[in-house]
């Protein structure tokens, strides 16, 4: 006889339906199972979850327990209904309970990825900028070779048996001290050829100072490159200025385009910010991708809630239709057989990271560290500056323990409003520094970023159910 | 049919492999482009 085991299920935490456009969708949380549902199914979900009576339930019971269900669909639909349901509880897609929560324990924290603060200088003046326009409310200082190379001795030396390091050339504008980036991939290079592991760089510039010396260098020595804009003129222009307060659209769209077109299009995104004054954004994807640029991503902006350009809490209906929308734009640009990238849709729904890496997240203060350019460390580069987040030196390495320690058990089981969250395993509990910025606690996840996270992989979710079932046709 | 299937990861199954390090560490901060976790492949499946 089939059971139907609903005992255990957390119905917050382990189940999550929604519509998407034209699509009734079912995440298996603890699975990360999706299912396309139909009205009948959703009603009977509907039913189940608001009576706590329907705990364990048999092709005997279940009818007396869905009275509400089978008024409205009938004896025969709500038995086929449950049927499916019991079988999809039996083959392990749905109705899992979190069996890793009660024992999971993080692993030992072994260092990975360093974001170097090559330059905390920059030519541009971004009005939304964190970095303060590049010093990060210190000096303002280029990093030296010597703090470099010590860098990457403490990422060499930290790493263990990771058979990969990754670093980030980051600024301020980390053109701006080219010739330190050119030492130091030789330098990595030569570190990684003689440890046996592999070493790779991304670069993340505003563009302003790409020239073809500097585009030859970076492809050939293949670094995956981020190169800013924010999409249509009037909205890049009205963020992203010169130090004389000039737009810098006209300037920079010809070298990232040119940058792109010469490296075949192979390793790059063009990333923009859109803020509170921008809430149309999908047009600005739209603009990228009229301007030739094929891989895209767009953020919201990180910004204290005083600012006006700061995304508000009664912007989130907005911004929920507005990626309703840009899902819609890129399904009909890939039917169109003009198909882009858009990085947050990008999500590997079929196996993706193992539930270890969705736990451990983004690593910040364990696998993942900031140097500045004095050789100071921090968790990670949005909390440069914020002394009591100094963690260490390159000359000592990690010199603070407990704050390190506060890291490594700042995962999603840890964080209370996290525990019952559905999303928990795709978002490892949001981004620590902005959870420290709203919240004043890195356990706190920052309510707008993770009212917009949610929403977002709806729609990737959707994305990926709609690709799937083209590729079915 | 009122459910169709159409991803199964046994993301619970992944916890006895994986930790491996093979994956790139990834920012969620929104100011570098790799704020959801999940946005990453898993490696150790590509190398096999």
């Amino acid at each position: 006889m089939k059971t139907l085991n609903l005992s255990k299920v957390d119905w917050q935490g382990d189940i999550h339906w929604f519509k998407y456009n034209d699509l009734n969708l079912l995440l298996d949380v603890n699975s990360g199972s999706i299912h396309i549902i139909d009205e009948a199914l959703e009603t009977v979900l509907k039913e189940l979850k608001t009576n706590n009576e329907c705990t364990v339930l048999n092709e005997d019971s279940w009818l007396n327990a869905l009275p509400r269900s089978t008024n409205l669909l009938g004896a025969e639909t709500v038995n086929e209904v449950c049927q499916e349901l019991a079988a999809k509880q039996q083959e392990g897609t749905l109705f899992n309970e979190d069996i890793v929560g009660k024992s999971y324990c993080p692993p030992k924290p072994t260092l990975q990825a360093l974001c170097l603060h090559v330059a905390h200088e920059c030519n541009m003046c971004c009005r939304y900028c964190f970095a303060d326009g590049g010093p990060f409310g210190g000096e303002r200082g280029l990093m030296s070779k010597e703090v470099g190379k010590k860098a990457l001795d403490l990422l060499f030396n930290e790493s263990g048996n990771r058979p990969r390091v990754e670093v980030d050339f980051f600024g301020g504008e980390p053109l701006l001290n080219f010739d330190l980036v050119r030492e130091l991939v030789r330098y990595g290079r030569a570190k990684a050829a003689a440890t046996g592991k592999k070493i790779s760089f991304t670069l993340t510039t505003n563009g302003l100072g790409l020239n073809s010396e500097i585009e030859k260098y970076l492809i050939d020595n293949k670094i995956s490159v981020i190169l800013s804009l924010d999409g249509r003129q009037q909205v890049h222009d009205f963020n992203r200025k010169d130090i004389r307060g000039q737009g810098t659209y006209e300037r920079i769209v010809p070298k990232e385009q040119h940058f792109v077109e010469l490296q075949n299009h192979e390793d790059y995104w063009v990333r923009g910010t859109y803020t509170h004054q921008n809430l149309d954004f999908a047009s600005d994807i739209l603009h990228m991708v009229e301007l030739g640029f094929r891989y895209l991503s767009l953020e919201p902006v990180v910004a204290a809630p005083e600012m006006e350009y700061a995304i508000k809490e009664e912007d989130l209906p907005i911004i929920a239709k507005e990626y309703q929308r840009l899902a819609k734009v890129y399904l009909e640009a890939t039917e169109k057989g003009q198909p882009f990238s858009f990085f947050h849709f990008n999500i590997d729904a079929a196996t993706g990271p193992c539930l270890i890496k969705r736990l451990t997240g983004c690593g910040a203060g364990t696998n993942y560290l900031a140097v500045t350019p004095m050789g100071e460390l921090y968790p990670c580069h949005q909390l440069v500056g914020k002394k009591d987040y100094c963690i260490g030196n390159v000359n000592e390495g990690i010199t603070n323990d407990d704050l390190r320690q506060k890291f490594l058990n700042a995962y999603v089981y840890n964080q209370e409003e996290c525990i019952h969250c559905w999303a928990r395993f795709y978002c490892s509990g949001g981004c620590k520094a902005g959870n420290l910025a709203s919240n004043g606690d890195i356990l706190k996840p920052a309510k707008i970023s993770c009212a917009i996270q949610k929403m977002r992989l709806e729609a990737a979710i959707y994305v990926q159910v709609k690709e799937w079932m083209k590729n079915c046709q | 049919m009122h459910i169709r299937t159409v991803f199964t990861p046994r993301l619970q199954d992944s916890v006895k492999v994986g930790g491996c390090g093979n994956c790139h560490v990834s920012c969620q901060s929104a100011c570098k482009t790799s704020i959801t976790v999940s946005n990453q492949p898993c490696e150790r499946k590509e190398k096999k």
